[in-house]
């Protein structure tokens, strides 16, 4: 690797289209991952598809101009230089937010988090300097109640528009519940499920109940979970049956029992599941969509399924954080972003559903026609969303920290 | 006394100044707020509320497991940095003779790379087409698992303070006067005797202070065992990063902090009053 591929490396893994999950999120050491992957051999785990380092430059999946619709950036307003996104791993094209740049002067950071447990965190600490926040549905009782987070003024947002987005989708961002207050429009929705290599695991494998028992047996060692209090412990409280959300003592005990029964099996506890998988040091995953889609791209014996009991169902948001200081570039990024031929493209790239119909209908029919992103209605039936509950609730908190930590 | 001592006393004051402000400003500060959160409580979103409880400690036994974990790890590969950094330093000093700058050269060099992407290094390595598929192409069944074990932590730490182990013990033996092992030989102890009674009583104060180089650091450490324990190998450090950025609990994590710098202290003073003991012992038996 010549010296100016590692500077391209390097700023795309600042920007974030190569990150990892787990690791960034929590420590933001995703140069150490991104710059081994890229150098290692494809066969050792290669970085996310269509990123820079997987392919050369200007032949990624999402090869064509980028479109901007009509958008245009707001006259009359003075956007300023920056803008400071904070967001997830391996969820935006970076021509995108390039074009974004072209259009308006304004470079866009990304901040990569992991968990809204950790975004929140650092927003009650203060003093974080972002303006766009990439939040999860289940939150937004918790950002509106602690003022972290602006209800939108629409009128900064002309291509918003919310009769063509699914309304279980945009409708958490609603806050109070049932009010006008917006305080995000949606990126994007997906699914909490896990993925299976079925070069190893040949049987059906359809439940959590499936999941959980096999771990423990055939392919101990070779399963990964989420590092997730939500996710892995909904998934726990599945097996038996219980509420995604429960927060009920007698039933969080039985999912706690489960999770420190199955550690010992475990290959480990990483929202980073991208490598192992590859690498074949995992054979199963608690993953979501679009990590689903991407290594099923790459690796088309890895598939996605999804608990029949059921699981989570999500969506993501854009939102303006409180005090943003670039707080008009976030309304222009945001109304960028809700440009349909924009979205689209975009989605191409990462593989996650859209809540917006009009841009939903731009997107390929590889795409529309891909059941890890459009599951079967019957899998979808029983998934919940997440309660604004888990979110702050100390026990769940408390039980998943003793989990890790026993 | 005169004006000639009050100058100088003046000069000193200047000069230790910046440290004051320092540690007061960035140690001394933090600390006291660390105090303070721990006696709060967890407000019901997250984050602080003020209080006055020792709840916080009580609680810390439910992370014993991750306090034996770190004690452990850290004792353990503190003993085995020295164990294979000691030859390794008496080559060097004793031995390399002119392949010594180079080899010197080559010890410092893996610090030039990152500390993180050496151990995201150990990742490929240990992990399934890393040296697993080696092993397992050499017969070996069932294929074994290296990464996100309690080995791989430890190959991790080892592999990442070992130089720092060496070099405290290089200098002491450098500075070694050849002279002393002459006399032992004249004396008639042989090449082992004289290791024991001459060579390593008076490297000794390298091997402790490299001790300590590497013993303090290990017990924060985080990253390790985090990118090569898999979320399993579970450290002080770790725990304490959960607390705050995914329980939220700000309190309890302080606490959990000053019982990590409690027990380094505990045992950092215990090792040094060993050492020093070991060191009146050999002096006198010297007599």
């Amino acid at each position: 690797m010549d010296r100016r591929q590692f500077q391209k490396l390097y700023r795309d893994l600042q920007r974030g289209t190569i990150t990892r999950r787990e690791f960034l999120a929590v420590t933001g050491l995703g140069t150490a991952a991104a710059v081994i992957a890229a150098c290692a051999p494809p066969t050792g785990g290669s970085p996310t598809p269509g990123s820079p380092a997987a392919t050369t430059p200007g032949t990624s999946p999402t090869t064509g101009a980028t479109p901007s619709g009509d958008w245009a950036p707001p006259a009359g307003v003075s956007l300023g230089d920056t803008l400071n996104l904070t967001t997830w791993p391996n969820y935006h094209d970076q021509k995108t937010l390039d074009k974004f740049k072209d259009l308006t002067g304004v470079t866009v950071n990304v901040t990569v988090e992991g968990a809204n447990e950790s975004m929140l965190a650092k927003l009650q600490a203060g003093g974080t300097g972002w303006d766009v926040l990439v939040p999860t549905n289940y939150t937004f009782p918790t950002y509106a109640e602690l003022k972290l987070l602006e209800p939108l003024e629409l009128a900064k947002l002309p291509h918003f528009d919310a009769s063509t987005y699914e309304k279980r989708f945009l409708e958490p961002a609603y806050q109070p519940a049932g009010s006008d207050k917006l305080y995000g429009i949606n990126k994007d929705w997906g699914t909490t499920g896990y993925v299976i290599n079925t070069e190893t695991v040949k049987e059906p494998m359809t439940s959590w109940k499936d999941f959980w028992d096999k771990t423990r047996d055939a392919y101990s060692r070779k399963v990964t979970i989420h590092d997730y209090q939500l996710t892995s412990i909904g998934n726990a409280l599945k097996y038996f049956g219980y509420s995604f959300n429960s927060v009920e003592p007698s039933e969080l005990a039985k999912a706690e029992q489960l999770l420190l029964d199955v550690k010992p099996h475990l290959f480990a506890i990483t929202s980073d599941y991208q490598p192992p998988m590859r690498a074949k040091d995992a054979v199963m995953a608690m993953a979501w969509t679009g990590d689903a889609v991407q290594l099923n791209r790459d690796i088309p014996t890895i598939q996605y399924v999804i608990g029949s009991e059921g699981g989570e169902i999500w969506s993501d948001f854009y939102s303006v954080v409180a005090g943003a200081p670039h707080r008009e570039a976030a309304y222009a990024f945001i109304d960028y972003m809700a440009v349909p031929a924009v979205a689209a493209k975009d989605a191409e790239f990462h593989g996650y559903p859209l809540a917006d119909s009009v841009a939903t209908s731009l997107l390929p029919e590889s795409f529309t026609k891909n059941p890890i992103i459009y599951p079967d209605e019957k899998l979808l039936t029983p998934l919940e969303f997440g309660a604004a509950v888990t979110l702050t609730d100390e026990n769940r908190a408390e039980l998943w920290a003793r989990v890790k930590s026993a | 006394m005169s004006r000639r001592s009050r100058r100088p006393r003046a000069v000193t004051a200047l000069l230790l100044a910046p440290t004051t402000a320092w540690y007061l400003l960035l140690l001394l500060a933090p600390l006291a707020i660390l105090v303070i959160f721990s006696l709060g409580e967890r407000s019901p979103v997250g984050g602080y509320l003020p209080g006055l409880s020792l709840d916080n400690y009580a609680r810390l036994p439910t992370r014993a497991t991750a306090f034996a974990n770190t004690f452990a790890l850290a004792a353990v590969s503190t003993g085995l940095c020295a164990l294979i950094g000691y030859p390794l330093a008496y080559y060097l000093a004793t031995r390399a003779g002119s392949k010594r700058t180079i080899l010197l050269v080559l010890v410092v060099l893996p610090f030039l790379t990152s500390f993180l992407i050496r151990t995201y290094a150990w990742f490929t390595i240990l992990g399934a087409n890393g040296l697993p598929a080696v092993a397992a192409a050499l017969g070996v069944e069932p294929k074994p698992v290296l990464l996100n074990t309690h080995l791989a932590v430890f190959v991790g730490i080892v592999y990442n303070y070992l130089s720092l182990m060496v070099f405290p013990i290089y200098v002491s033996l450098e500075r070694l006067d050849k002279r002393l092992l002459e006399a032992s030989k004249d004396l008639g102890a042989g090449r082992w005797a004289t290791f024991r009674q001459v060579t390593l009583p008076l490297s000794a104060p390298g091997l402790v202070s490299g001790g300590l180089l590497v013993f303090i650091p290990m017990m924060g450490e985080y990253i390790v065992p985090a990118l090569l324990g898999g979320g399993k190998v579970f450290f002080v450090g770790n725990a304490l990063v959960d607390l705050f950025l995914q329980s939220r609990n700000w309190p309890f994590g302080s606490a959990m902090a000053i019982g990590l710098i409690v027990v380094v202290l505990i045992s950092v003073t215990a090792y040094l009053r060993i050492a020093a003991r070991g060191r009146v012992e050999r002096e006198t038996s010297l007599l």
